[in-house]
C-alpha cells in the first residue's frame, strides 16, 4: 500500500493506537488522585463547595474512563496481531504483568468505579471515600504494571533465553524492577499528575475570566496552579535522572535526542538546529559550550558518545527524538513558567484577577497531553531499532501479515478513533465549558447506572429513594 | 505433587472465554435486537438491563486475550496473526458499541446516531466472533513458530455460517434475557422476537454441529470413532434437552427458564468444541502443551489468578444479585 512496507505500517499503527490511549490514562491516572482528594476534603471541612467539584470533574472522569476502556481493550490484542513473533518472544516474561494489570485493575475498578461514581449517598460518605481511593490505587496499578513491562522492553533483566528463543524469566523480581523502571513509572506519574493540573488549571482559569467570584472555580485554579508550582521543578529533576539512567543503558538513545552525532569530551548542549543525518552533524545549531557534558556526566569535559560509534542500522531516528525531546523539555519548562507565574500572583495577592494569566493558564491546558505523547515519542522511536532493546529487533518482532492488511485496519483506525473519540472529546469540552455551580448534581438523573456500575447492594436498594435530581 | 500448570491454565482460559461468551453474549445480543426495538422508552429500557453489566462482561475478553499472551504465547500470537482481519473488525466493532453507552446520554440530537452504533457495533463484534471461532475450527497454516497462510484463509462458507449462527445464538441470548429482565411491552416482544431465534438458533447449531465433522478426520473421529462417542455421545442429548426446555419455555409463558436454557445451549456447544480440539489449541498444529510458556511464568500468574479470580467472581454474582428484579422503561435505575 502506497509502497509502504508491512513493518512500518504496522509501527504506525501500534504509535497511533498507543498514542490515542495513552491520552485517556494520562488524565484519568491524575484524575482519580484529584478526585480522592476533593473528596478527602469534602469529608474533613464539610465544605460544600468540594462535592461540588468532585461531582463536577466525577462527570468528566466517567466520559474519558469509557474511552480508556475501549481503545485499552484494543491495545491488549495489538500485540498478537501486529507483533506476533515479538509476542511468542517476549510473552512469558511480559504476558505475566500484563496479566497482573488485568487481574489488579479489573478487581479495583469494577469492583470500586460504580460506587464511586453513583455511591456517596448510597454507601456513606466514608465507604464512598474508601471507593474513590481504591479507585485511583487501580489506576495507579494499571501504570504500574504497564510501566514494568516498557521499561523490561527498553532495559531487560532477569531472563534467560530458552531453546525455541524465547526470553524466560529467572528472577521476577529483576524483571520487574528491571533498571529504568523506577525512573519511568516516577516520570509518567508527575507527567500524570501535571496534566490533570493543567487541564484542572484552565478549566478553573476559564470560568474564572467569565466571572472572578465564582468559588469553585478560584478553588480548582489555585489548586492546579500549587501543583504545577511544585510539580513541574520535581518533574524536571525527575527528568534529569529519568536521562541519566537512559545514558547508562541506552547511549545511543541519548546521543539522539542531544542530536550528538560525534563522540566528544567537553561535548555542547545543542538548544536548536535541524538534525542532518545524511551528513551526521545538526545544521543551524544554538549551542552552549560543554553543557552538554556538565548536565550528562557532572564534568566539565566528559565525554558524551555520539551515533558514529553504532553501526547505521543501530541508531534510532535522529530528527523525530532530537525534536519530540525538545518539545516534551520546552513544555516543561513552560508549566514551570506558569508555576512561577501562579506564585508571584498569589504572592501579590492577585491570583484570582490576573485575566492574564488566566489567559495563559487556558492555553496550557493541552500542554501536558503534548508533553506526554513527545516524551513517548523520544522514549519509543529512541528504542528503535529493537522491540527488546539490543536483543530483540523490531523487524524480526512483526507479524507475517500482507502489508494490505495492516494499512487497511491502520486506516480503519484512523478513522474510527478520529470520529468516535473526537465525539467524546466534544463531549468532555462541552461538561468543561459549563461553569461549576453550588450544589452541582452528580450525574444526570434520567441516565441509568452505566460503566463500571458493578456496586454493593446498599447502593441500589436506596438509590430508588432518592429525591429527584440526586 | 507436582501441578500440571498448563492444563490448569488452559481450563482457566477456557474458563474466561466461556464467561466472556455468556455474559457478553446477551449484552452483545441486546444490542442486535436494538433495531427490532421501536420505540425509543423500549430501548431506553433494554439498554438499562445491561448497562450496568456490560462493561464487567467485557473485561472477560481482556483476560482472555491478555491470558492468552501470558500463558499461551505461542498459540496468542499464530491466532492473532492468522485471524487477523475478524479480530481488528470485532476490536473496532466493540469500540463502537462500547462509547454508544457513555455518549448516548450525552446528546438528544444525536442520540439516534449513537443508537445505531450500538446496533451495528453489537452485530458486527458477534459476527467477527463467530467467523473467527470458525476459522479456528477450520484449521490454521502453521510454519515453525508462525502463522503461514495469507489474510483472507479466514472467509470460507463454514465461517460465515459460524458467523451468521452466533449473531443469531447471541439474539437469542438478548432476547431471553429480556424477557427475564423486563415486563410488557418489552416484553412481550422479545418473547416474539424468541419464537423465532429460538428454532434459527437450533438450526444452526445443527447445521455447524453436522459439519464440523466434514472438516477434519480429528474431529470426525472423536464425535463417531469407539469408544470416544461414549464421552461425546452424551452431549448431543444434552442439547437436545435444552432445546426442549427452551421451546416449552417459550410456549408456556416461562421468564427465567428461556434464558436458562439458552445458557446451557451455549455452554454445551462450547463444551463440544472442546471435546473437538482436545489437546489442540490451533487443530493439528499446536498442542496445549506446545504453546504454553515456562512453568514458572504460569506459576508466577497463578498465584495472583487464584487469589483474584475468586474475588472477581464474587464481586460480578453480587452485582447481578444486586440488579436483580425487573427493569422498567422509566425510573428503573434512577
Amino acid at each position: 500500500m502506497f509502497g509502504l512496507e508491512a513493518l512500518l505500517l504496522a509501527r504506525i499503527q501500534f504509535a497511533f493506537t498507543v498514542s490515542a490511549h495513552i491520552i485517556f490514562p494520562a488524565f484519568t491516572i491524575g484524575l482519580a488522585s484529584y478526585l480522592a482528594v476533593l473528596n478527602g476534603l469534602a469529608l474533613r471541612t464539610g465544605r460544600p463547595v468540594f462535592t461540588d467539584l468532585f461531582n463536577y470533574w466525577k462527570k468528566i472522569f466517567a466520559v474519558t474512563f469509557g474511552m480508556g476502556v475501549v481503545s485499552g481493550i484494543v491495545m491488549s490484542y495489538q500485540f498478537g496481531t501486529n507483533w506476533s513473533v515479538f509476542s511468542d518472544k517476549a510473552g512469558p516474561v511480559i504476558g505475566p504483568l500484563m496479566g497482573y494489570e488485568v487481574l489488579s485493575a479489573f478487581f479495583l475498578e469494577a469492583g470500586f468505579l460504580g460506587v464511586m461514581l453513583f455511591g456517596r449517598d448510597r454507601v456513606g460518605p466514608k465507604l464512598h471515600f474508601l471507593a474513590t481511593l481504591m479507585v485511583a490505587l487501580g489506576t495507579f496499578m494499571s501504570a504500574f504494571w504497564i510501566l514494568s513491562v516498557n521499561s523490561w522492553m527498553q532495559t531487560p533483566a532477569g531472563y534467560a533465553i530458552n531453546d525455541v528463543g524465547q526470553f524466560v524469566a529467572t528472577d521476577w523480581w529483576a524483571v520487574i524492577f528491571n533498571p529504568s523502571f523506577p525512573y519511568r513509572l516516577v516520570h509518567m506519574v508527575l507527567a500524570a499528575y501535571l496534566t490533570t493540573a493543567l487541564v484542572v488549571g484552565a478549566v478553573g482559569a476559564l470560568h474564572l475570566l467569565r466571572d472572578r467570584g465564582n468559588q469553585a472555580a478560584r478553588i480548582m485554579f489555585s489548586m492546579a496552579m500549587w501543583m504545577a508550582a511544585i510539580v513541574a521543578p520535581i518533574q524536571i529533576m525527575a527528568g534529569d535522572f529519568h536521562g541519566l539512567n537512559t545514558l547508562e543503558h541506552q547511549p545511543a538513545k541519548v546521543a539522539a535526542m542531544e542530536g550528538h552525532f560525534e563522540t566528544h569530551a567537553g561535548a555542547p548542549l545543542i538548544l536548536f538546529g535541524i538534525p542532518n543525518p545524511a551528513e551526521g552533524r545538526v545544521d543551524y545549531r544554538v549551542q552552549i559550550p560543554n553543557l552538554g557534558s556538565l548536565i550528562l556526566t557532572h564534568e566539565w569535559n566528559g565525554v558524551v558518545r555520539g551515533l558514529n560509534e553504532w553501526p547505521e542500522d543501530q541508531r534510532p531516528p535522529v530528527s523525530i527524538v532530537f525534536w519530540s525531546f525538545r518539545i516534551m523539555v520546552g513544555i516543561g519548562f513552560l508549566m514551570l513558567g506558569l508555576g512561577l507565574w501562579s506564585l508571584w500572583a498569589r504572592w501579590r495577592g492577585r491570583l484570582y484577577d490576573m485575566p492574564w494569566l488566566h489567559r495563559a493558564a487556558v492555553l496550557m491546558g493541552p500542554s501536558g497531553f503534548a508533553a506526554v505523547l513527545a516524551g513517548w515519542i523520544t522514549t519509543e522511536v529512541g528504542r528503535q531499532p529493537w522491540t527488546v532493546y539490543g536483543l530483540l529487533s523490531t523487524a524480526d518482532s512483526v507479524s507475517p501479515i500482507a502489508a494490505a492488511a495492516v494499512g487497511s485496519s491502520l486506516v480503519a483506525f484512523v478513522v474510527v478513533y478520529f470520529l468516535l473519540f473526537g465525539a467524546g472529546t466534544y463531549y468532555i469540552l462541552r461538561l468543561m465549558n459549563h461553569a461549576p455551580i453550588p450544589a452541582e448534581p452528580g450525574l444526570p438523573a434520567e441516565e441509568p447506572v452505566r460503566a463500571g456500575g458493578i456496586m454493593p447492594g446498599p447502593v441500589m436498594a436506596s438509590k430508588n429513594a432518592l429525591p429527584a435530581g440526586e | 505433587m507436582t501441578l500440571d500448570l498448563p492444563m490448569i491454565w488452559a481450563a482457566l482460559i477456557a474458563f474466561a472465554v466461556l464467561a466472556y461468551v455468556v455474559l457478553d453474549g446477551f449484552d452483545l445480543g441486546v444490542g442486535i435486537l436494538f433495531p427490532l426495538l421501536a420505540e425509543e422508552s423500549d430501548r431506553d429500557e433494554a439498554m438499562n438491563s445491561v448497562a450496568p453489566v456490560w462493561d464487567g462482561n467485557e473485561t472477560w475478553l481482556v483476560l482472555g486475550g491478555g491470558g492468552l499472551l501470558a500463558v499461551f504465547p505461542l498459540a496468542y500470537a499464530i491466532i492473532m496473526s492468522a485471524l487477523y482481519v475478524p479480530i481488528i473488525v470485532m476490536l473496532l466493532a466493540l469500540v463502537f458499541r462500547g462509547v454508544a453507552f457513555e455518549f448516548r446520554w450525552r446528546t438528544k440530537r444525536g442520540q439516534f446516531l449513537w443508537d445505531w452504533a450500538f446496533a451495528f457495533g453489537s452485530i458486527l463484534a458477534a459476527f467477527a466472533q463467530g467467523v473467527t471461532l470458525g476459522a479456528l475450527v477450520q484449521g490454521i497454516a502453521v510454519e515453525g513458530r508462525a502463522y503461514a497462510g495469507g489474510w483472507w484463509d479466514w472467509l470460507t462458507p463454514f465461517s460465515l455460517l459460524t458467523g451468521v449462527a452466533l449473531v443469531i445464538g447471541y439474539a437469542l441470548l438478548g432476547a431471553t434475557w429480556l424477557i427475564w429482565k423486563t415486563e410488557e411491552h418489552v416484553q412481550r416482544r422479545a418473547y416474539h422476537i424468541a419464537f423465532w431465534v429460538a428454532p434459527a438458533t437450533l438450526l444452526l447449531i445443527g447445521a455447524v454441529s453436522l459439519w464440523t465433522p466434514f472438516l477434519d478426520r480429528l474431529y470426525a473421529e472423536r464425535w463417531f470413532g469407539w469408544p470416544q462417542v461414549l464421552l461425546a455421545g452424551p452431549v448431543p442429548l444434552a442439547v437436545l434437552g435444552a432445546a426442549f426446555l427452551l421451546l416449552r419455555g417459550l410456549t408456556q409463558r416461562r421468564e427465567l427458564t428461556p434464558f436458562l436454557a439458552s445458557l446451557a445451549l451455549f455452554v454445551l456447544c462450547f463444551i463440544g468444541l472442546g471435546i473437538s480440539f482436545f489437546p489442540y489449541m490451533v487443530p493439528h498444529a499446536v498442542t496445549i502443551r506446545d504453546a504454553a510458556a515456562p512453568d514458572n511464568s504460569l506459576a508466577f500468574l497463578l498465584v495472583g489468578a487464584a487469589v483474584l479470580v475468586p474475588m472477581i467472581l464474587a464481586y460480578t454474582a453480587y452485582a447481578y444479585w444486586v440488579f436483580r428484579g425487573k427493569v422498567k422503561s422509566v425510573g428503573g435505575y434512577h
